[in-house]
Parts: C-alpha cells; sequence; structure tokens
C-alpha cells in the first residue's frame, strides 16, 4: 500500500465513535486522521498507543495498529514496542490524569531516555471517565466530586513537567484549532526522539469552558502567545503587546511604542531549557498563554543507542553463536 | 598445580592420614566484607572440575555492609560434594571455617560432632567476643575442644607475615585472608588450586601486586595445612559418575539468563528483556546485559510496573517480551499480566522468590508466592505456571516457559527461588540443535487479511494469531476492554464476555495435552507419596533416596507444572494411602490439591527462610508411616 496514495478516510474504522457530544476529543481524532496521510508513513507502519481514560480510547477509532493499555502505562507498553521495532511510527494518546497522576513516573522517563514516540497529552483538568474529579493539572480551588469544598492541590504544568524531564520537543496545542493542531503533529512526527504536545481540551459534562478564557474566538488574541522560531514574543491586536525577559522573568511590555526590542525572540533551539521552562510556566490571568512548539533540540534517542550498542557489540565479537555461550566459563569433560 | 602456587613440602614429613570419603559438606563463614562468597565460588569451581557431584548454597545479610564482627554481618557459604548424585547443600556440615566470633555463633549449631572447626583466632578478641555477647572466649572452652576438631590458626597474622616485602597497606593485605582460608580448604580435601591461579591472574590483571598477594595468601594456607601439626587427615572424594558429556557448574540465575537466550534462539525471536534491580532476580538482568551480540536487548526500567509494560510492548512488536523480579516486585506487575493474559500477547514472568510477605527477608529463601501466581490477578485470569526444581534445571524451566507463551499465546509465570537463583551445580552442557524448538504462529506478510479475524483460534492450541504492527491489512486493535470472541472489536455483551472468560480458562486447561504425564520416582503406588515443587526437589529426593536405602519404601512426585496440573496427576494420588506435601510456605499446595482433587494432604511447612533439611523430610515420613 503507498503511502501516498492514503486519505484521511484510510484512518477512519467502522467503530462507533463513543465520546459525549461534543467533546473536545472529535475535533482532535479528525486533526490526527487527516494529519495521518500527510506524514508519509504507511498505515501499517503507525501504531496508537493508549492508557485509560477517555482520551485514551482514541486507538479503537484509528485504522491503524492500535492498543489500548492499562492506567498510566501506556509509554511503558511504547518503550517496548520501540526498542522491539524502531520502523514504527508510535504515537501514545493520553490524558492529564493517565500521564501526569498515575503514570507520572513513566512520562518523565520516557522523556529523560529520548524515546523516539510522541506523547499526546489532551488536557482538561479533569478525570472525565470516572465522572468528573480534579486532575493534576486542576487549578487550586476546583470544586470537583471529591473536592466538594476546593482542591487544595498545586497543578502541574504539563509542559513544565516535560521540560523538567528533559524532554526533547515540547509543544502545545488546542482543540478548536485543526490547522495549529495538524501543523504541531507534523512537527512532533518530524521530531526525532521523545515528542511531547499537550492539547488543551475541553470536556463538556465536566469541565466545560475551563481554557475558554484562552482558546476562546474572543479571548485568543489578548490570552494566547503563538510561538514562531525566530520571532519576537508578540501578542494582542495588531500584536501592540509583548513578553520581555530579564533577571529570569518575564514582563509584559507595549511593543508598539519604542519597547520593541525589549521583547524577547523566540528560539526553541536552545539546548538550555531554561527559557523553555519559564514560558511553560506563564497563566493566566498575569500573562498569555503560550502555543506552538516551546522546545525542540536534537539529542542521542534511546532506541538507536540501545540498537547501536548491540551492532558494536555484534561488530567486536561476532554475531552470538549459542553453542559456545552454552559452554563458556570453566568446564569439563567426563567420558 | 601451577608454579605460582605450588605447595612447600614439610622437612619433617609427619604421618598425615589419607582418608577417602563420599562426601563432605564445608561451610566459609565470615564477615560480609572477608570474601566468603569469592571463597565459596572458588571452592566450587575447583571442585567441579575435580569431577564431583556438588550443590551449593550462598547466605548473606541483606546489608552490604552490616557493621565489622555483627551477628547481622556473617556471611556464608556452603558447599556439599560427592563422589555420587546428591541433591541439597546438606545438612549438618563438615568443616566450618569461621573467621570471626560472630561467625562461628552463627554456624556453630550446623557443624557435626568431630567435625573440623578451623577459626581465625585473631579475630577473637576481647572487643569482636563481647559485641556478640560472648562473656569468654568459646575457644577456650573445653567443651568445644571436645566436640569438634578445633583448629586454632592466627590467620590474619599468618597472612599479613605472607605478604610482608609487598608494598601493600594493611586493610588491603587483611583482605587477603579468605584465600589463606582456601589455601587451607584445599590441602584439606587434595584440591589442585590451579583453577583459582588462573582466576586470580585475570580478576587482579590491573594490579600485580594484588596478584601476588592473593596466590601468595593461598599458598601460604596451603602450606600452613601442610606443614602445621593441627591437621591429622586429609580427605578424598573421588570423581562422581556422570553421563559422559561437557559440564559446567552453573547457578539458577545465569540457567534463566541461558534457557531465555536458547528459547528465544529457537522460536527465531528477538529477545528483549525489562527489569528492575531487585534481589535475587537482579542476577538475570546482569547475565543477560553482557550478551548484546545475540541480539539481547536488556532495558532497565525506571520500575517494576515499566518493566513488565515494556515487556508487553515489545512482544506486542513481535519480540519475546520476558521480565523478572521478586515477589513485591511481582505484585506490582500482576496489572500488566493480566492485560497481556486479555489480549493474548506471550510474555514470560520469573518470579524469583523470596521470604515475604512485603519485602520479608530479603536475601533469604521461600516458596510464598504460588497461591499469588494463580489468584493474584482480578477477574477470572488463568496462566500457565511452573516451577523449576535445581539450579540447571531452571535452564530447561526457562525455555519451557517461553515455549507455552509463544505457542499458547499468554503470559506465564515461572517460579523459581532465591535458593535456586543463587546455588550452583553442576550442569551437562546440551547442544543448541538438541533443545526444543519452538514455534510462533506470527502473521507473515502475503497471508490474505481477509480470512483475519483478531481473535479467530488454532483449533488445537485455542491460541490467537499474533499480528504485529508493519504488516498491511491486518491493522486492529487489542486492550484491556473486553473484545468480541472474533472480530476484537470492544464488546460489553454479556453472552460474549463469559464465552471469553470460558475460552481463556479452557485454553489453559488445554495446556494438559501439550504437557508430560506426571512421573513418579520410586514405587508407582504405596503407602506414602511425597509431592512437592521448586527448590523442595532435592531435600525431598534425597531424603527419599536414603528411605529407601534404608528400606523403607517412598515415592516421590516433583511437580514442575501447577498450572495446569499433569492430566494424570489426580489418578497418581489416588494410589497413595498418604500425601505428604512438604513446602517452605504454609501449606499454599496442599491448599489446592486439596481444592482441586478433594483429597486430603499432610503438610510439612517451613518458613526461616532456610532450605528443609534432608532429616526433616525423613523425620515426617517416617512419623506418618509409624515409625518413628
Amino acid at each position: 500500500m503507498s503511502a501516498t496514495a492514503l486519505t484521511k478516510k484510510d484512518f477512519v474504522n467502522d467503530q462507533e465513535v463513543r465520546w459525549c457530544p461534543g467533546c473536545g476529543d472529535y475535533a482532535i481524532l479528525a486533526a490526527i486522521q487527516k494529519t495521518m496521510p500527510e506524514l508519509g508513513v504507511a498505515r501499517e507502519k503507525i501504531v496508537f498507543v493508549s492508557g485509560i481514560g477517555c482520551s485514551s480510547r482514541f486507538p479503537y477509532y484509528m485504522n491503524t495498529y492500535g492498543f489500548h493499555t492499562i492506567h498510566g502505562r501506556a509509554p511503558t507498553i511504547a518503550t517496548g514496542l520501540a526498542l522491539a521495532r524502531p520502523d514504527l511510527s508510535i504515537w501514545v494518546i493520553t490524558g492529564d490524569g493517565d500521564a501526569l497522576s498515575i503514570g507520572g513516573n513513566h512520562l518523565i522517563h520516557a522523556m529523560r531516555r529520548n524515546v523516539n514516540i510522541k506523547v499526546l497529552l489532551f488536557n482538561n483538568q479533569t478525570y472525565g471517565l470516572t465522572k468528573g474529579q480534579y486532575s493534576p493539572t486542576s487549578h487550586p480551588g476546583t470544586i470537583s466530586k471529591s473536592t466538594p469544598y476546593g482542591s487544595v492541590d498545586q497543578p502541574f504544568s504539563a509542559t513544565a513537567v516535560a521540560l523538567g524531564a528533559g524532554a526533547t520537543f515540547v509543544a502545545r496545542t488546542y482543540d478548536k484549532d485543526a490547522r495549529h493542531m495538524s501543523d504541531v503533529f507534523k512537527r512532533a512526527h518530524e521530531h526525532k526522539g521523545a515528542a511531547f504536545v499537550e492539547i488543551l481540551q475541553n470536556c463538556v459534562i465536566f469541565n466545560d469552558g475551563v481554557f475558554e478564557d484562552i482558546v476562546g474566538k474572543d479571548q485568543r488574541v489578548d490570552h494566547m502567545l503563538h510561538l514562531q522560531h525566530g520571532e519576537r514574543l508578540r501578542f494582542g491586536k495588531d500584536n501592540q503587546k509583548g513578553l520581555a525577559i530579564t533577571d529570569f522573568a518575564a514582563e509584559v511590555v507595549d511593543a508598539a511604542s519604542g519597547r520593541l526590542d525589549d521583547v524577547a525572540v523566540h528560539r526553541e533551539d536552545l539546548q538550555n531549557p531554561g527559557y523553555a521552562f519559564l514560558l511553560s510556566h506563564l497563566m493566566q490571568p498575569e500573562f498569555p498563554e503560550p502555543v506552538g512548539v516551546f522546545r525542540s533540540v536534537e539529542k542521542p534517542g534511546y532506541e538507536s543507542a540501545v540498537i547501536a550498542q548491540i551492532e558494536e557489540q555484534t561488530a567486536r565479537r561476532g554475531r552470538g553463536n549459542l553453542d559456545a555461550l552454552l559452554r563458556s566459563g570453566d568446564t569439563w569433560q567426563i567420558h | 598445580m601451577s608454579s605460582g602456587a605450588s605447595p612447600v613440602h614439610s622437612q619433617n614429613e609427619r604421618q598425615v592420614k589419607h582418608e577417602t570419603i563420599e562426601s563432605a559438606i564445608v561451610r566459609f563463614a565470615g564477615d560480609s566484607g572477608d570474601g566468603m562468597q569469592i571463597t565459596g565460588a572458588q571452592f566450587t569451581t575447583t571442585t567441579g572440575v575435580a569431577g564431583n557431584d556438588l550443590m551449593t548454597f550462598p547466605d548473606f545479610p541483606a546489608e552490604i555492609r552490616a557493621p565489622v564482627g555483627t551477628l547481622g554481618g556473617v556471611s556464608g557459604f556452603q558447599i556439599h560434594f560427592s563422589s555420587r548424585d546428591i541433591h541439597t547443600p546438606g545438612d549438618l556440615i563438615d568443616v566450618l571455617v569461621a573467621m570471626n566470633p560472630a561467625a562461628l555463633k552463627v554456624n556453630l549449631k550446623d557443624l557435626r560432632p568431630g567435625g573440623v572447626l578451623l577459626v581465625n583466632t585473631d579475630a577473637f578478641d576481647e572487643r569482636n567476643l563481647s559485641r556478640v555477647g560472648y562473656s569468654s572466649n568459646p575457644l577456650e572452652d573445653p567443651a568445644v575442644a571436645e566436640k569438634y576438631q578445633l583448629i586454632r590458626a592466627p590467620i590474619t597474622k599468618l597472612t599479613r607475615t605472607a605478604l610482608e616485602g609487598l608494598e601493600l597497606q594493611q586493610n588491603h593485605m587483611d583482605r587477603c585472608k579468605n584465600f589463606f582460608a582456601l589455601g587451607v580448604a584445599y590441602w584439606l580435601y587434595q584440591r589442585d588450586p590451579e583453577t583459582t591461579t588462573h582466576w586470580i591472574k585475570d580478576k587482579f590483571k590491573k594490579n600485580e601486586t594484588f596478584v601476588e598477594a592473593n596466590l601468595r595468601a593461598l599458598r601460604a594456607g596451603y602450606n600452613f595445612a601442610e606443614a602445621s601439626e593441627l591437621f591429622t587427615s586429609r580427605y578424598e572424594v573421588r570423581d562422581a559418575h556422570f553421563e559422559p558429556g561437557l559440564y559446567r557448574n552453573i547457578n539458577g540465575a545465569t540457567a534463566i539468563a541461558l534457557g531465555l537466550i536458547a528459547g528465544a534462539d529457537r522460536a527465531g525471536l528477538e529477545l528483549l528483556y525489562a527489569g528492575y534491580p531487585i534481589t535475587p532476580a537482579s542476577d538475570i538482568l546482569h547475565e543477560l546485559s553482557k550478551h548484546k551480540n545475540f541480539g539481547v536487548k536488556t532495558f532497565q526500567a525506571e520500575d517494576e510496573i515499566a518493566a513488565a509494560g515494556a515487556a508487553i510492548g515489545a512482544s506486542y512488536g513481535g519480540s519475546l517480551g520476558v521480565t523478572a523480579s521478586a515477589g513485591p516486585g511481582i505484585n506490582l506487575k500482576l496489572e500488566a499480566m493480566n492485560l497481556a493474559m486479555i489480549t493474548e500477547l506471550p510474555l514470560v514472568v520469573i518470579n524469583a522468590q523470596r521470604a515475604g510477605p512485603s519485602t520479608g527477608l530479603p536475601t533469604k529463601t521461600e516458596q510464598g508466592d504460588l497461591l499469588q501466581s494463580f489468584f493474584g490477578r482480578n477477574g477470572e485470569s488463568p496462566i500457565p505456571i511452573l516451577a523449576s526444581a535445581t539450579p540447571a534445571d531452571s535452564f530447561d524451566c526457562s525455555i519451557e516457559a517461553v515455549r507455552l507463551a509463544v505457542e499458547f499465546m499468554t503470559p506465564v509465570m515461572y517460579l523459581s527461588e532465591l535458593f535456586l537463583i543463587f546455588g550452583s551445580e553442576p550442569w551437562r552442557v546440551p547442544s543448541a540443535d538438541s533443545l526444543p524448538v519452538i514455534r510462533h504462529n506470527q502473521i507473515q506478510a502475503g497471508e490474505d487479511p481477509a480470512a483475519f479475524h483478531t481473535y479467530a483460534r488454532d483449533e488445537k492450541t485455542l491460541a490467537r494469531r499474533w499480528a504485529i504492527p508493519g504488516i498491511p491489512g491486518f491493522e486492529h486493535r487489542v486492550g484491556g476492554l473486553e473484545k468480541d470472541a472474533l472480530s476484537g472489536a470492544v464488546s460489553y455483551d454479556p453472552d460474549n464476555h463469559e464465552r471469553m472468560a470460558l475460552t481463556r480458562q479452557q485454553k489453559i486447561e488445554n495446556i494438559a495435552n501439550f504437557i508430560p504425564e506426571q512421573s513418579v520416582y520410586g514405587e508407582e503406588s504405596g503407602q506414602l507419596l511425597i509431592l512437592g515443587w521448586g527448590g523442595t526437589h532435592g531435600a525431598i529426593r534425597a531424603a527419599v533416596e536414603e528411605l529407601k536405602r534404608e528400606g523403607v519404601s517412598v515415592s516421590h512426585a516433583h511437580l514442575r507444572y501447577l498450572n495446569p496440573f499433569p492430566r494424570n496427576l489426580g489418578e497418581i494420588l489416588k494410589r497413595f494411602d498418604t500425601i505428604l506435601i512438604p513446602e517452605l510456605n504454609l501449606g499454599q499446595l496442599s491448599w489446592l490439591i486439596r481444592a482441586r482433587f478433594l483429597r486430603e494432604v499432610v503438610g510439612l511447612h517451613k518458613v526461616k527462610g532456610r532450605p528443609f533439611l534432608v532429616g526433616e523430610i525423613k523425620a515426617k515420613a517416617m512419623e506418618l508411616l509409624g515409625r518413628n
């Protein structure tokens, strides 16, 4: 099957999609189904691996190979798969609870190792499938089924967690912009190594409109910062506002009236993750929230290093001979 | 004997008795920093090369270096060697080497009356004695000298003297005293130190002084035994009668590692082994990680769950995924095992059991995880369970675990034990092409996708096909949710769920048709059958052999397959008046046998972190036969 001949339809299967009407997941599914044919990868080489949660039902709706696994463990299964099969394009679908709570350990280690997997984290700041408890990304004070008087936990920034773990590609996108999602997915695919994408996603049932202040059509212009490599951090109507960064802190400045030179230029290729980490902590209402690619740097990939070591040892010692191995060590012959 | 360690014969040839004996049991005991495990391993290699049958039992503390000279820091290594076939590391010991008072206090009770007690007198100072609660020096106790052949040797001083002139700090000198003790043991059993000489030269090749120091210490120990008049006898244990062939000593960890490589090879699959450090399973990871040129991928995961997940991911991708741990880590893997069970993917999980519950006794042996293997997962979750009987048997058991996983598309629990992982014995090395061929059923490119249904099954094995990513037309989804019995689409249909649960159960029970029937050692029927599983094999077999020699009829059946049980097991149980089940737990196999066969059994239980003694099993058997 020629990959170039594929269309979105090739990635749609006959399974009934069973998300709630109006769920942001539909838009993400459509964006991925649209993007896949554009990657130039044969359909049979694509695998979606997921954990548990609403988002993790995703593989059932893709006409590719797919593995719906267990709570938080999708990165482990994807890592084993990547080690066994470096020829595959492996996508991990996970949610904020799945990836950052029960699977937090696995997420950071997959990022640290730089395994060639693409992690798409659907962040809706709630546990949807278990009917609406607060999640590790929920704002303090969140009223939920398990926190009737408001949550008292401090939340994670998903992108900050990924950056803190050493992720070589970190991006954020949102379910209301198919074009933006598709561009980010393509960049993640092109990246060699672990790619982490946070997708701000709406849960119509338990957390409706949680990101509206950022992603809403009328709010975007003032509350969202589009990251573009080599371009200044500008936002607002006619890009009148900008972010200056001095002394490890960001400051909103007037970019239109004389302070343009103070506005920082976005660099996604900085080896030092400090700048990207700073961006990952920008939040409403004080700051616009960044979307786009925070960081994209090259580092040795995990499975290729594992395979290189095997090749090196095989070249040095020759392909292992089972009989010789069994007979190794101190032996003696009985006649 | 190489020139490096040739003994100097004493000037005044004294009378030393040469005795030929059938078997001997030697235990080296000292502080955990004294090198007792190295001493034991060297004695083992030399004994194997000399042609004896042997079995070893290393016994060491959970702490890497407990405070010097304390009871908690005693490390021991026991070896039983013989000119006939033996099965255990032995009950009472013939020679105890005690490097300090703590080692003496912990081990003296195991020395047989009349046995040789070699002590390092230099370590018996007031400080060391009082540290372990001796109010007076036990070496001055006439009862000790009367009961045992007490050999007092100032090992520390003699070692230092032997190393004079080498530019070595005193603490480095003192580290050589274990080779002094080894030299004494080599003299006592007329062993050729050549293998150890080679080992020392290789081990310390980067430091010539250390090579010289250890060789001198070894020689000094040998010469001390030769020259001093403390020893009145030397012993010879003749070659055992082995089947012709090539032999090596092997411990359970190495045997498992080699078995996995061999199993993957015979199945034509790549091996991915994922583990997380835990005693005693870590040694399997250590061994496998050396063999990269076999294409073996080893993955040290971030935790036990990740190790299980990675192994499943590898199996999903068409490799052979294997993970191993000990009890506390197996607990964490159970959710992943259930995923492999419902998705029907091959997975080998090795449980190197140790004394539990929880962290329990991390360096001591037990068989406490049998029922967990059956019932530890949520829902109806049958999986094959097998157990190895001896260190060398672990090789065959690993291959068999691979075969069951691959041919039946299922996770397999393979139960080993700390006693088997660390213990060693001679192993007749098989040729690679004598090993069983394992057939996998992966979809091959070119097969017709129209005929493919994710959960369609082979009529005989009831296994589904192994459709791995990368083959066009076979795109499908698997996962932990219940699946339609044919298409594999998610199904919440009640009838389908019941049908799938029954099918999965039937698939595992059906494996009984693909494994050997149970054999019985001894009479096929009679008064008493001893039924065992796992590492108790040696103690049970030795007890039964001894009883038979004494004219008492007892039979032994040892289970390799615990789920499913061999087809004829029920019939065998009916042919005996009494069934005795010795286990290093509180009766887990007993529980299963009662439940499965409605058959009353007698349990013999021990949870002391130590293996059965032959005498314990014999005594129970005699009691049941009304013979005591």
